[in-house]
C-alpha cells in the first residue's frame, strides 16, 4: 500500500491544506458572525421603523458581501482539495465523511445562495417582513453549512458509527446520527461558531470605535455597539463553555493533542497547567531534556479541567509513546506492531480472496479482525511520528486560551460603558477594541492549528495517518498550485482589505 | 422504508439525483455564457451594468449547484470523486481556480479602491465563463472517451500521464463537446438577458443581444455535430453485468440510445427545445427562449449522463486498464450511506420550491437602467 511514500508531497499537500484552510477562515468567522448582527440590525428596523436602523444595516450588509464574496471563493478549493491531493483518503473515507459535505450543499449553501440575493437587491422588489425573512435565512443557511463541515471535521478527529470492509479496503458508514451526534461534532459546531460571533462582533465594535474616534457617525456607531457588545459577551461566555468542553473531550479522546497542548511529556497525577513557558523545541520522547525553558505552573489544574477531577492522572507524551502499564496505557510502539500485523494479515485475505482460497481467507480476516483497531499504525514507521509538533500546538493554545478569556472582559466594559452612556468620553477603550478585533483573528487561527496541527500525524484520529492518505502524484505539482493558491488568495486578500477600508471610509448614508 | 431497497436502485437513484443535479448546473451556465457576452453586448457603462447585475444575482446559485454536484458525486461515488480528482489533478485544479476569481469579480468589479481595476475582475469573469466551461465539458468528455488511470488492489488511483488530466484536452470529441458548453451558455446567456432585463428605449442593445442567441447557437452547431456524430459512431466501453469484465464495443453509445428509448426521447426532445428557443428569440422576438432553452439543455444533459452510465456502460471508463473503469455500481458508497442519503434528499423538493419563488419574486420586474446607473441607481455590481 505504502512502498513509495514521499513525505515530500505530504508535507506540501499538508502544507497546502494548511493555506487554503487559513485564509477561508479569514473570512468565514466573519460571515458566520455578522450575518446574524446584521438580522439583528434589520430586526430592529423593521421593528422601528427607523430609516436610521434602514441605513446601519445596509451598510454592515455592505461589509459583509465583501466579506461573503472572497470567504466563497477560498472556500470551493477547500472541498475539492480532499478530491486532488488527498485522493486515499477520498476513496478510504468518503463513504462517511462525504456525506456531510453534500448535505451541506443541499441544506445550507441552496439557503444561503437564495436568499443573499434578496437580502442584498430584493430591498425594493419584496416586502419588508420577506426582506428580513431572508436576511435571517442568509444567517441561518451560513450557520448550517459551518455545522456540516464540522460535523465533519469532528468526525476526523473522533471517528465513529464505522467500520472498515476489508474486501472494499475503505471505511464505511454504519451510523449516521453517531456521526452527527458525535460529542465532536457538537463541540466543534459551538466552538467555531461562537469564535465567529465573538470575532464578528469585535469587527463591528473596531469600526464603530474608529468612527467615535474620529466623531463620525456617532450615533450609528453606538447603536452598533450597544448590539455588538451584548452579542460578543454572549457569544463569549459560551466560547469559553465549550472551550472547556474542547479541552475535556480532547482529554478522553485526543489524549496527545492534550499533552502537546501542555506540553506536558510525563503523565502525572496532580497535573499542573502552564499558564506562561518557553517550551524546549529540542525535547523528544524519551530523553532527560527538560521540557521547558522557562514555566509558571498552577498546581492541579489540568487534572481537575481534563478529567473533572481532582488529582486525577493525566497521560503525558511519554506515556502515550512508550505505554505506561501501570496506568493500563498502550503505548504507539505496540500499537504500530499491532497495526503491521493488521496490515500483513489484511494483505493476505485479499490475496486469497484473489486466489479463491476461502478457507485461508477465513483465518487471515479473523486475524486481521483482532488487530484492525490499529491498522493505521501500522502505517507509521517510528513512534516518534505518533508525536505532534509540541511548541507550535502549546503556543497556539495558550495564545488562544489567553484571547479568549481577556475578550470577555473588552466585550464587559464596552456593554458597561454603553449602560452609563459614557462611551464617548471614554476614548481609551477605542484602541483596545481595534486591538482586540486582530487577536480575535489570531486566536482563531491558533484554535484551528491546535486542532488540526495538534492531531498530526493522523488524517482521521488514529486510523488513517496523512501519509496513506495522500494523492499519488509528482510533488512538483502540489508545490505547484500550493504557489499559485498563495498568490492568487493574497491578492484577493489584498482586494478585499483595500475595498473594505474604503467602504469604511465612506461609511454608511446619513439620514437628515 | 428507503433501507429495504436492492443497493442496485440506490446505486441508480443516485446516479439520477447527481445527473439532475448536474444537468441543471448546465442550463444555469447562462450566468457563466453571460461572463463572456459583456464586451460583445454593451457599449456603453450602462448596458454593461445592466448585463453584470442581470447576471449577477444569480451567479451564486450557478456556483452552489457546482459544489453541490462535486458533493453529490463524493457522497455517492468517493471512488470517482478519488480517482477523478485526485487523478485528473490538473484540469480540476484549472476549473476550480476559473471559479475562485469568478467569486470575487461580481462583488469587487466596481467597489471604488478594488486593487486589480474593474478591467481585470471582467476579464476573470470572461476566464471563468469560457476556460471554466471548455474544461467541464472536457471532463464530461471523458465519460466516452476514457481516461488514464489503474486503479490497485486496495482502489488506490495511479494516473498513467504526466500531465494528470489535461492529455484530454487533445481529444477532438472532448474539446468538441466542451465549446458546444461553451457556445450554448452563451446562446442561454444571451436569452436569459432577454427575459431579465427591460430593454425600453434600448432597441439596439437588445437587437444585439436577440443576434448574439443567433450566432452563437450558429457558433455551437458544428461542435454539436461533432459530439452527436462522435457519440454514436465510436467504440464505447461495455461492462459484462455478470463478470464485470470491461471491453470495448463498437456503436456502444448508439445502442445504448437504441435500448433506452426515453434517453433518446429526452436528447431529441431537448435539442429540439433549444432550437425551438433559439427560433422564437431570433424570428419571433420572444423573451422567454430562456426557458424552452434551459429545459431542452436540462434535458440533453441528463440524456448524456444517462448514455454514460446505464446499459452497462462504466461511466469513467480507463483507456489506461480497461478492468479499472468505475461503473455507478463498482464506484458507489455503500447500501447504509446512499439509504442515509435519499433520506436527506427528501428536501431536494423544498429546497426547489424555494428557489423557484425567490427567483419568481426577485425577477418579476424587470432589471432597469435606472436601478443599476444614474443618481437613483441602487447597490448593485
Amino acid at each position: 500500500m505504502l512502498e513509495q511514500v514521499d513525505l515530500s508531497l505530504v508535507n506540501w499537500a499538508r502544507a497546502q491544506f494548511a493555506l487554503t484552510a487559513m485564509y477561508h477562515w479569514l473570512f468565514v468567522p466573519l460571515t458566520l458572525g455578522l450575518t446574524f448582527l446584521c438580522a439583528f440590525f434589520e430586526t430592529i428596523y423593521v421593528k422601528t421603523g427607523s430609516e436610521e436602523w434602514k441605513e446601519l444595516t445596509k451598510f454592515w450588509m455592505r461589509l459583509f458581501g465583501i466579506n461573503f464574496a472572497i470567504g466563497v471563493a477560498t472556500g470551493i478549493i477547500l472541498e475539492f482539495e480532499f478530491g486532488t491531493n488527498w485522493a486515499n483518503y477520498s476513496w478510504m473515507v468518503g463513504d462517511i465523511f462525504g456525506a456531510p459535505l453534500a448535505i451541506e450543499g443541499i441544506v445550507a449553501f441552496f439557503l444561503e445562495a437564495t436568499f443573499f440575493a434578496v437580502m442584498f437587491f430584493g430591498w425594493n422588489r419584496v416586502s419588508k417582513g420577506f426582506h428580513l425573512f431572508s436576511t435571517w435565512m442568509v444567517a441561518i443557511g451560513s450557520n448550517l453549512s459551518a455545522l456540516w463541515i464540522l460535523v465533519a471535521n469532528g468526525w476526523m478527529q473522533f471517528p465513529t458509527g464505522m467500520a472498515f470492509n476489508p474486501d472494499t479496503a475503505r471505511f464505511e458508514m454504519q451510523s449516521f446520527f453517531d456521526l452527527v451526534f458525535s460529542p465532536y461534532a457538537i463541540s466543534k459546531f459551538t466552538h467555531a461558531t461562537t469564535s465567529g460571533f465573538a470575532l464578528s462582533s469585535f469587527f463591528v465594535i473596531a469600526v464603530s470605535s474608529y468612527y467615535l474616534a474620529r466623531r463620525r457617525h456617532v450615533l450609528m456607531a453606538k447603536r452598533s455597539i450597544a448590539v455588538a457588545s451584548v452579542f460578543g459577551l454572549v457569544a463569549s461566555l459560551m466560547l469559553a463553555f465549550t472551550g472547556d468542553e474542547a479541552a475535556f473531550i480532547d482529554a478522553k479522546h485526543q489524549p496527545m493533542k492534550l499533552a502537546a497542548m501542555e506540553g506536558l511529556w510525563d503523565g502525572q497525577t496532580n497535573a499542573p497547567i502552564v499558564a506562561l513557558g518557553i517550551v524546549n523545541g529540542m525535547k523528544k520522547p524519551g530523553d532527560f531534556h527538560e521540557p521547558f525553558v522557562f514555566e509558571v505552573k498552577i498546581p492541579g489544574l489540568l487534572s481537575l479541567l481534563a478529567n473533572r477531577q481532582a488529582g486525577s492522572f493525566v497521560p503525558g507524551i511519554n506515556d502515550l509513546v512508550f505505554g505506561n502499564e501501570k496506568r493500563a496505557i498502550m503505548g504507539a510502539v505496540t500499537k504500530i506492531e499491532k497495526g503491521k500485523l493488521a496490515i500483513k494479515y489484511l494483505a493476505e485475505y485479499k490475496k486469497a480472496r484473489k486466489e479463491g482460497d476461502l478457507k485461508k481467507a477465513s483465518t487471515a480476516l479473523a486475524k486481521f479482525n483482532e488487530y484492525k483497531q490499529y491498522l493505521g499504525y501500522g502505517h507509521l514507521k517510528s513512534p516518534d511520528e505518533v508525536v505532534p509538533p509540541v511548541p507550535i500546538t502549546f503556543y497556539s493554545f495558550h495564545m488562544m486560551a489567553a484571547v479568549g478569556s481577556a475578550m470577555i472582559l473588552v466585550f464587559i466594559l464596552y456593554l458597561f460603558f454603553t449602560a452609563k452612556g459614557s462611551l464617548d468620553r471614554n476614548t481609551w477603550l477605542y484602541p483596545i477594541g481595534i486591538i482586540f478585533f486582530l487577536l480575535a483573528y489570531a486566536a482563531g487561527e491558533a484554535g484551528w492549528v491546535v486542532a488540526e496541527v495538534g492531531r498530526q500525524p493522523w488524517a482521521i484520529q488514529g486510523l488513517l495517518p496523512v501519509s496513506v492518505a495522500r494523492t499519488d502524484i509528482a510533488p512538483v505539482n502540489v508545490k505547484l498550485t500550493f504557489f499559485m493558491f498563495l498568490i492568487t488568495f493574497t491578492v484577493l486578500l489584498i482586494a478585499e482589505v483595500k475595498i473594505m477600508f474604503k467602504q469604511i471610509q465612506i461609511g454608511p448614508k446619513e439620514v437628515n | 422504508m428507503i433501507g429495504s431497497l436492492d443497493q442496485t436502485i440506490l446505486q441508480e437513484l443516485w446516479w439520477i439525483l447527481a445527473s439532475i443535479v448536474g444537468s441543471l448546473f448546465l442550463f444555469l451556465t447562462f450566468v457563466q455564457g453571460g461572463q463572456t457576452l459583456i464586451w460583445q453586448l454593451a457599449r456603453n457603462e450602462t448596458e454593461k451594468s445592466l448585463v453584470i447585475n442581470s447576471i449577477g444575482r444569480k451567479w451564486e446559485l450557478t456556483f452552489t449547484t457546482l459544489v453541490l454536484f462535486g458533493g453529490a458525486l463524493f457522497a455517492a461515488f468517493p471512488k470517482f470523486y478519488a480517482t477523478s480528482f485526485g487523478g485528473a489533478y490538473w484540469v480540476w485544479i484549472a476549473i476550480l481556480f476559473t471559479f475562485i476569481v469568478q467569486a470575487v469579480s461580481f462583488e469587487y468589479r466596481k467597489k471604488p479602491d478594488n486593487f486589480l481595476g474593474s478591467t481585470i475582475y471582467e476579464v476573470f469573469l470572461f476566464i471563468n465563463g469560457s476556460v471554466g466551461i471548455l474544461l467541464i465539458g472536457t471532463a464530461v468528455g471523458t465519460f466516452f472517451t476514457g481516461s488514464n488511470f489503474v486503479l490497485d488492489e486496495y482502489n488506490l488511483v495511479k494516473w498513467t500521464t504526466p500531465l494528470r488530466g489535461l492529455e484530454a484536452a487533445g481529444n477532438i470529441f472532448n474539446i468538441s463537446l466542451g465549446l458546444f458548453l461553451v457556445f450554448n451558455a452563451r446562446v442561454l446567456g444571451a436569452m436569459y438577458l432577454l427575459n431579465n432585463i427591460d430593454f425600453s428605449d434600448m432597441d439596439d442593445f437588445r437587437k444585439r443581444t436577440i443576434n448574439a442567441v443567433f450566432s452563437n447557437f450558429i457558433a455551437a452547431l458544428p461542435f454539436l455535430l461533432i459530439v452527436l456524430v462522435g457519440l454514436v459512431t465510436m467504440k464505447g466501453f461495455n461492462v459484462d453485468p455478470v463478470t464485470g469484465h470491461v471491453n470495448m464495443v463498437p456503436f456502444k453509445y448508439l445502442k445504448n440510445l437504441i435500448s433506452m428509448p426515453p434517453v433518446l426521447l429526452m436528447l431529441l426532445v431537448g435539442l429540439g427545445l433549444v432550437i425551438f428557443s433559439v427560433y422564437t428569440a431570433k424570428f419571433k422576438e420572444k423573451d422567454s427562449g430562456i426557458w424552452f432553452g434551459g429545459l431542452g439543455t436540462v434535458l440533453v444533459g441528463l440524456s448524456i449522463f444517462s448514455i454514460a452510465a446505464f446499459n452497462n456502460t462504466p461511466f469513467y471508463p480507463s483507456k489506461a486498464d480497461l478492468q479499472s473503469s468505475l461503473t455507478i455500481y463498482n464506484a458507489s458508497s455503500s447500501h447504509y450511506t446512499l439509504t442515509a442519503m435519499t433520506y436527506v434528499a427528501f428536501i431536494i423538493p423544498l429546497v426547489l420550491a424555494y428557489i423557484a419563488y425567490v427567483w419568481f419574486v426577485m425577477d418579476r420586474k424587470k432589471l432597469e437602467a435606472s436601478e443599476v446607473a444614474g443618481p437613483e441607481a441602487e447597490e448593485g455590481y
